[in-house]
């Protein structure tokens, strides 16, 4: 069977199909330009992703891919921004992060997120599309005065930063099945995600180190247990709701095999995904 | 050997008739002739045109890839089992709590697959740590940290193997998982260094399976077949 003639039998009760591959088609050259290479090597792979692509998407256009990472590019400025007003808050004597190793790791942090800013922006241009842009004047840290001592409370600063990065990996997880069309950006996207996490394992193991969580007597590990932040605020609530599950495919994983499974390590042992939505609405009150 | 035909008790009257008049070295020469005829005919029987690639096949397609990532977690559950057997000295209050979180977190990934795979799981390897002392911390974490690692771009190569969305978004709620053990993992060696050795868009790497067994393979006996896994 020629895959003219499956295009051709989709074109007789789909006349847009055309219209809808040569959508793709752009968005797999231009992307070739960045990547300098098209991967051909699979065409019954590639057909099915290009269908894929073309029903499979949100919008079904070549901008879905653009449109996910412009959703990441986002929250890399969000990111991005609030550890360099907490640094700058910092080195300014306004923020209290002690010197030494907790100071160089919001730096290393800053650094990484500045660095996938720019890295998304390539990316988006690379594919055709036109990347969103924020300042330092698009977001207000406070939450619409939520946390209102966010750059002078060192214990709020880490809270908040690790609601961002718990969210961003929850974020990335949730957008991944929209990039299979494409087998670099996927790559691409899931090299980031694993960095948020490793971010949250850290700016975990300083809020377990610098204490004042929230309730009192509540463990705060590299991972998250249960639906737990370790925070005081319902603000961060939506943030962890749904981290709780333990089960997994339809596979209940507390005492899975016979094996000693506490509810809490089913949970730790998987993180959740958050839909596009779900982001938007907890990030929408750190925006001006 | 239970089940040996006539000709494999024949070739085994042969080979012992001749063992004393060979050196250890003809020796291992002649058995390992003898073996590569006995694998040729056990291919041919079972498909003429299968690769020459010898061991346990994981398979092709999605659930290649699910076996895949089952080794690894073997890997990683059996490896922390064996921490917990024989902790390092000197291990602190908080890393024991902690790595027996991780060791929970290994085996409810490695039962995980197993049940997900159901018959076409791989059997359970045999595994080899003898290059591990587990008496000494740095051994022990070093380990830890090249295996969480490992297994973070194990996890992002993988993804886009993968043709089902579902089995991407577990693959993903799994390395997340990874990437917070490897950052503890290195900030127990040397705070700080949760993620070094990104590149320079501070993006994780991530391997091929190929790459993955180059360096998982010091830990593994059983001999694996990788080859009909996917490579886009």
């Amino acid at each position: 069977m020629k895959i003219e003639n499956i295009i051709n039998e989709i074109e007789s009760v789909d006349p847009e199909i055309y219209e809808r591959l040569n959508g793709r088609r752009s968005a797999m050259k231009n992307f070739a330009k960045f990547s300098g290479k098209v991967a051909l090597a699979s065409l019954p792979l590639a057909f099915g992703s290009m269908l894929n692509k073309a029903y499979g998407s949100p919008t079904g256009t070549k901008d879905a891919i653009s449109d996910v990472l412009n959703f990441a590019l986002t929250l890399e400025y969000l990111e991005s921004e609030f550890y360099k007003a907490g640094y700058a808050a910092a080195t300014g004597g306004t923020l209290a992060i002690p010197a030494g190793a907790p100071l160089t790791s919001i730096l290393t942090i800053k650094n990484h997120e500045i660095a996938h800013v720019n890295f998304l922006k390539t990316a988006i241009t690379s594919l055709g599309g036109t990347p969103v842009s924020f300042t330092a004047a698009s977001f207000d840290f406070t939450a619409k005065g939520n946390f209102m001592n966010v750059f002078t409370d060192y214990a709020l600063f880490l809270a908040v930063a690790q609601t961002f990065e718990d969210t961003g990996v929850r974020a990335y997880k949730g957008q991944a099945g929209n990039l299979m069309s494409n087998n670099d950006i996927l790559t691409a996207a899931l090299n980031i995600h694993s960095v948020e996490a490793r971010h949250a394992s850290h700016i975990r193991q300083m809020r377990k180190a610098n204490g004042g969580l929230v309730p009192a007597g509540v463990n705060v590990k590299p991972w998250i247990t249960l639906n737990q932040s370790g925070i005081g605020s319902a603000a961060v609530q939506a943030s962890y709701n749904g981290e709780e599950s333990t089960t997994q495919a339809g596979v209940n994983i507390i005492n899975i095999g016979g094996k000693v499974i506490s509810a809490s390590a089913a949970s730790e042992a998987f993180d959740e995904p958050l839909t596009k939505e779900q982001v938007v609405s907890i990030v929408t009150p750190f925006f001006a | 050997m239970l089940t040996q035909n006539s000709s494999d008790r024949e070739l085994v009257a042969v080979t012992e008739a001749n063992i004393k008049n060979l050196s250890r070295r003809n020796f291992l020469g002649y058995i390992g002739g003898a073996s590569a005829l006995l694998l040729t005919a056990a291919a041919c029987k079972k498909d003429s045109t299968s690769s020459t690639n010898t061991g346990i096949d994981l398979g092709s397609g999605d659930v290649g890839v699910l076996n895949y990532a089952y080794t690894l977690e073997q890997i990683e559950a059996a490896f922390y089992t064996k921490v917990f057997e024989s902790p390092y000295a000197g291990i602190t209050a908080s890393e024991t709590a902690l790595l027996g979180d991780i060791r929970d977190h290994e085996v409810a990934h490695r039962e995980f697959f197993k049940a997900a795979l159901a018959a076409k799981a791989l059997p359970t390897l045999e595994l080899d740590f003898s290059s591990i002392n587990f008496g000494s911390r740095d051994s022990v974490l070093g380990t830890a940290k090249a295996f969480e690692d490992l297994g973070v771009s194990a996890y992002n190569g993988a993804g886009k193997l993968l043709l089902s969305a579902d089995y991407l978004l577990l693959a993903g709620k799994i390395v997340s998982v990874e990437g917070r053990h490897a950052a503890y993992i290195r900030d127990l060696i040397m705070p700080g260094t949760f993620a070094d050795g990104l590149d320079a868009n501070a993006l994780d790497k991530s391997r091929t399976p190929g790459e993955v067994f180059a360096i998982a393979g010091t830990y593994v006996k059983t001999k694996l077949n990788i080859s009909n896994l996917p490579t886009s």
